[in-house]
């Protein structure tokens, strides 16, 4: 109280006074710096916030759209979408990936092939996308794994679609298949292509209609909160459904082709000279494609693509052989063109020849000489001398340029992956490419298709279909037809006309398509074994492809069974029929099987029946019987060379 | 000016309105004009509890229970009259500093933080008693003494202040410490505390600053270095900053309406209920709303502010502006840390924010103002 008597009360209470008011103005100025702060934020920066506070609740769920079917020309399935149950592993999400795995096998079965696959993909994959361990769980592992569900975090069970073949291994390779969409090909493509699929074309009409095939990728907007649980939907964006494919190629066709060539490695291609539309095409081994769209495991993989016969490899587009004999018919209208020969000009064979200077023996494939050959007789006994002496007329840039016409060499633009070129030498290309002159020797073996010549089968059977429409030709193409998912509405693929190959006398394509029908008809005809009992007229060329050079110093042909196998000679056939209107072209190349008459053409003469009539006719059985009235002309003994021609 | 405003606190405020409810309730010791702005911001942030609860009825009513037993305790509190607080502001003040030992000794952790004492069948912060004896005892130190405090008095009062201040520091609680500091501060202030002397411990602050820094738990440092850039650690510690900054940003001028923030309701925003609260008001009501908000704390504290003025004697006057200018600083603190301006410290948006031991003792704050306003004796100067 002693301090008490020295207050002021009346100055405490105006100091106070003026210490409020200051509060008060403290208070205001904290409060506008508050407000001038909220302000800004939510007049200023709304639009910023409300975009930032959408992104935070806002999801885009992609949906996936159907992949499109394929059908044959007829309507066959090829591949379809199969409803399917797979057991996927988020590997960001798991600790202890193996003992995950051990405690999946309990509940679901596993085997090495799917761990080991499974592994694969791991390391293939983001970790924070779903990498499938199991596909096709059955009715009862789901429900077991439905039951324990809670104890495998980073698991989970989708329902979606897997792309299955109807037909298995038949027209693999035309079709080809489909399998996980790797890192690169999603980098590759263009943004949001692939939101919400898993599985990309990886081979055939898969890769190459891609973009036909996928349709486009809906998505949902999802309201989700902090911890992405979904709670409603706020948009949708349709998708559309890929189209529907039908192919050009007749399944049966395709099948008989397949069996037509049985345990031989090969290809078989047969297209519609009229459209370019590609009727069959085989290429053997073939391969299961289902291998691939589970994600095939390293192994499995690998035993495939080392396996010496290359099963993955597509003989009929990426495989280039000699096409040997094959060539001839073409050769021969290029000397009638040329005006070089006229149809009449006849070569004596003596079954070898040399040329001026040179010792080096150029054989024909009959040793003892075919005698006097006109160019009919050339063609249809497939004389070796007659068409050395025409190569050496025509010079390797004529032969050049007409064989390049007919499509040998590059490729036809046919829509699948991976064709290959092939070649057709020429001057330019052999100094470009081997810092060599020409030689004129080499332009003998060029003449009779072998040397450095390599060609594709489909390039063969383009060659034929060329020949058999007298000169005019189509892209081959393998798909005919595109279809809407929705509205069924169908449309062509129109044939793609190439431009005609125009000779100065027209005659010349009936004159080779006469010797050919000779080939298959006429006496001596190195594929007389298939014309006999042909109920239409084939026009046809045999091949006998070397594989190893035959020595200077062979006096005679090996037989087939000395030769190891590696060696053997291809055999080779292509043909059109009806001959005088053309409906199918064939190529075959039955590789290491000897000659192209005996081996080849049987199997196009299958594929030509099962497309002209509906049904195989031909019997090799029945050969000698059907053969007998026929065979009377072939009494000077070329029914024998028959057998080992060409 | 000045004048005038003295002449009207002498007369005893503005007209005399006519005798109503406002005297029924005065004779009730009770303030209405307080009353219904508490009540007016409780009750705003129950609707915003729901919202950010995620639609609890339990919460509301678990908040409403809370409002009435603290408006239970105002007015008990104001029953009494000023001096009685005056006489117990020391005996409460060392209870509450014996109780902030216990905590050392006994207390619970939470978050590196020793803070709760347990006593059985109620667990409460003593930390959060000491806002209220803090001002009370310096208030009530400062009464008898001469105004503007002398060297010798500050020195006293900054022992007062100090001691309960360091325990708090050290528990370590730097918000409730920098809060009683504030309590303490403001009694100072309203005692006339020289000009030089606020400056100069200002500038000491700013000084010390570095110092404090070191001394700061990684958690502490991390919340203000969040503050300065909340972007550089979306995720982690800026997380909080960015989502209510978004909510708050998003809201605009009308808000996105009542229950239709996304924020909260998709859990964004954390602690959206408790120290966020503000934030939810702020995106589903929109700016209009939080300036209407801002108004009603003003007036609170322009209330207090007024019984300050009209008080009878030093300790009321002191203790009712500290009380007042407290509050407002809470709500400052608060509203300053949801919008990233200040540094995220666990204030409570007073009677708005869903919790505990901070409403009660601020309604037995606000019954000692009334306590004040309303115990008032006819006595001249």
């Amino acid at each position: 109280m002693a301090l008490g008597s020295i207050k002021n009360l009346h100055r405490e209470r105006q100091a106070f006074l003026a210490r409020a008011l200051f509060g008060t103005v403290f208070c205001l100025v904290c409060s506008s710096i508050l407000i001038a702060r909220l302000f800004d934020l939510q007049v200023l920066q709304n639009e910023y916030f409300q975009t930032r506070a959408n992104e935070n609740r806002m999801r885009v769920m992609p949906v996936a759209p159907v992949r499109g079917l394929i059908y044959d020309r007829h309507g066959a399935l090829l591949a379809q979408n199969k409803p399917a149950f797979v057991l996927e592993v988020v590997p960001e999400q798991v600790e202890g990936m193996d003992t995950l795995l051990q405690r999946l096998s309990g509940v679901v079965q596993l085997t090495d092939q799917d761990i080991a696959r499974f592994k694969d993909r791991v390391r293939k994959t983001p970790r924070y996308r779903p990498v499938p361990l199991r596909n096709n769980l059955t009715m009862e592992e789901l429900a077991r794994y439905e039951l324990d569900r809670h104890a495998f975090r980073g698991v989970d069970v989708s329902a979606g679609l897997t792309r299955n073949y109807p037909l298995g291994a038949s027209g693999a390779h035309i079709i080809g298949y489909v399998g996980g969409i790797t890192e690169k090909e999603l980098s590759d493509a263009p943004e949001n292509t692939y939101e919400g699929l898993s599985l990309i074309g990886k081979t055939g009409v898969e890769k190459s209609h891609e973009d036909t095939l996928r349709g486009k990728s809906g998505a949902k907007i999802i309201e989700a909160n902090a911890y992405g649980r979904p709670l409603r939907e706020l948009d949708y964006r349709r998708g559309y459904p890929g189209r529907n494919l039908y192919l050009s190629v007749d399944s049966k066709v395709q099948l008989i082709a397949e069996q037509a060539l049985g345990e031989l490695d090969g290809a078989v291609v047969a297209i519609d000279p009229r459209s370019g539309e590609v009727i069959a095409l085989v290429s053997k081994p073939g391969f299961d494609p289902h291998l691939f769209i589970e994600g095939i495991d390293v192994k499995t993989y690998k035993a495939l693509s080392n396996d010496p016969k290359r099963p993955l490899f597509n003989r009929a587009l990426q495989g280039t052989y000699p096409p040997g004999s094959t060539v001839k018919p073409a050769m021969a209208m290029a000397g009638l063109e040329y005006g070089v020969v006229t149809p009449e000009d006849g070569v004596y064979c003596r079954g070898e020849m040399s040329l001026p200077g040179s010792s080096r023996k150029y054989r024909c494939w009959k040793r003892s000489g075919h005698g006097f050959q006109d160019m009919v007789g050339g063609v249809m006994r497939s004389c070796d001398i007659y068409f050395y002496e025409l190569a050496i007329k025509l010079g390797i840039d004529r032969m050049h340029d007409s064989m390049t016409r007919l499509g040998l060499g590059h490729k036809t633009g046919v829509d699948l992956p991976l064709e290959g070129s092939g070649l057709f030498p020429s001057r330019e290309w052999k100094l470009r490419r081997r810092k060599e002159q020409w030689y004129p020797g080499e332009t003998l073996n060029i003449g009779i298709g072998q040397g450095y010549t390599l060609t594709t089968p489909l390039q063969l059977a383009q060659m034929t279909a060329r020949i058999a429409m007298r000169g005019k030709g189509f892209k081959p193409h393998v798909v005919y037809a595109t279809q809407d998912a929705i509205t069924r509405e169908v449309t062509r693929v129109p044939p793609e006309p190439l431009e005609p190959i125009e000779l100065k006398d027209n005659h010349n394509w009936q004159r080779v398509i006469d010797a050919m029908i000779d080939v298959a008809h006429g006496a001596g005809g190195t594929a007389a074994r298939i014309g006999r009992d042909s109920p239409y007229r084939i026009a046809a060329k045999t091949g006998t492809a070397q594989v190893a050079a035959m020595r200077q110093d062979e006096k005679k042909a090996r037989s087939l069974e000395s030769t190891p196998l590696h060696l053997r000679d291809h055999a080779l056939f292509v043909a059109f029929a009806p001959a005088d209107d053309p409906k199918i072209a064939v190529a075959v190349i039955a590789e290491h099987a000897g000659h192209g008459g005996s081996v080849a053409a049987p199997i196009a003469r299958q594929v030509m029946d099962m497309y002209l009539l509906g049904e195989v006719r031909y019997n090799a059985a029945a050969k000698p019987a059907a053969a007998a009235p026929v065979a009377t002309p072939d009494a000077d003994g070329h029914v024998h060379d028959e057998d080992v021609e060409d | 000016m000045i004048a005038e405003v003295i002449y009207r606190v002498r007369r005893g405020g503005p007209d005399k309105p006519e005798p109503g409810m406002a005297d029924l309730l005065e004779s009730w010791h009770i303030d209405m004009w307080l009353l219904l702005l508490l009540a007016t911001v409780a009750g705003l942030g129950m609707f915003v509890i729901y919202s950010a609860s995620g639609h609890s009825i339990p919460a509301v009513v678990n908040q409403a229970e809370r409002f009435l037993l603290g408006l239970f305790v105002m007015a008990v509190v104001a029953q009494a009259p000023p001096e009685f607080y005056r006489m117990l502001a020391p005996w409460l003040y060392g209870l509450t500093l014996l109780l902030l030992l216990l905590v050392e000794v006994i207390g619970d952790h939470a978050m590196g933080a020793q803070r709760w004492l347990d006593l059985g069948f109620i667990r409460f912060q003593p930390s959060e008693l000491m806002k209220l004896a803090m001002p009370m005892t310096l208030a009530a130190f400062l009464h008898h003494r001469r105004l503007p405090p002398r060297p010798l008095t500050l020195l006293a009062s900054l022992v007062i202040l100090g001691v309960p201040t360091v325990l708090i520091m050290v528990q370590p609680d730097l918000g409730t410490s920098m809060l009683v500091i504030a309590a303490g501060g403001f009694t100072l202030f309203f005692a006339g505390l020289q000009w030089r002397w606020i400056l100069g411990a200002l500038a000491a602050v700013g000084a010390a600053a570095p110092i404090l820094w070191e001394r700061l738990h990684d958690y502490q440092r991390k919340r203000i270095l969040t503050l300065l850039d909340p972007e550089s650690d979306p995720l982690g510690a800026g997380y909080h900053i960015t989502q209510s900054k978004i909510a708050i940003g998003s809201g605009g001028l009308f808000g996105k309406g009542w229950l239709e923030g996304t924020q909260a309701k998709l859990e964004f925003l954390p602690e959206a209920h408790t120290d966020f609260i503000f934030a939810v008001f702020a995106e589903e009501l929109g700016l209009i709303s939080v300036l209407v908000l801002l108004s009603v704390y003003l007036c609170i504290v322009g209330r207090c502010l007024w019984i300050a003025v009209r008080a009878q004697d030093s300790f009321q006057r002191l203790l009712a502006g500290a009380l007042g200018m407290t509050f407002f600083i809470y709500v400052f603190i608060n509203i300053g840390m949801v919008i990233g301006l200040l540094p995220v410290v666990g204030v409570p948006l007073p009677l708005f924010s869903f919790g505990g031991t901070s409403m009660v003792s601020l309604l037995a704050g606000f019954g000692m103002l009334m306590s004040i306003h309303t115990h008032r004796k006819l006595l001249a100067n």
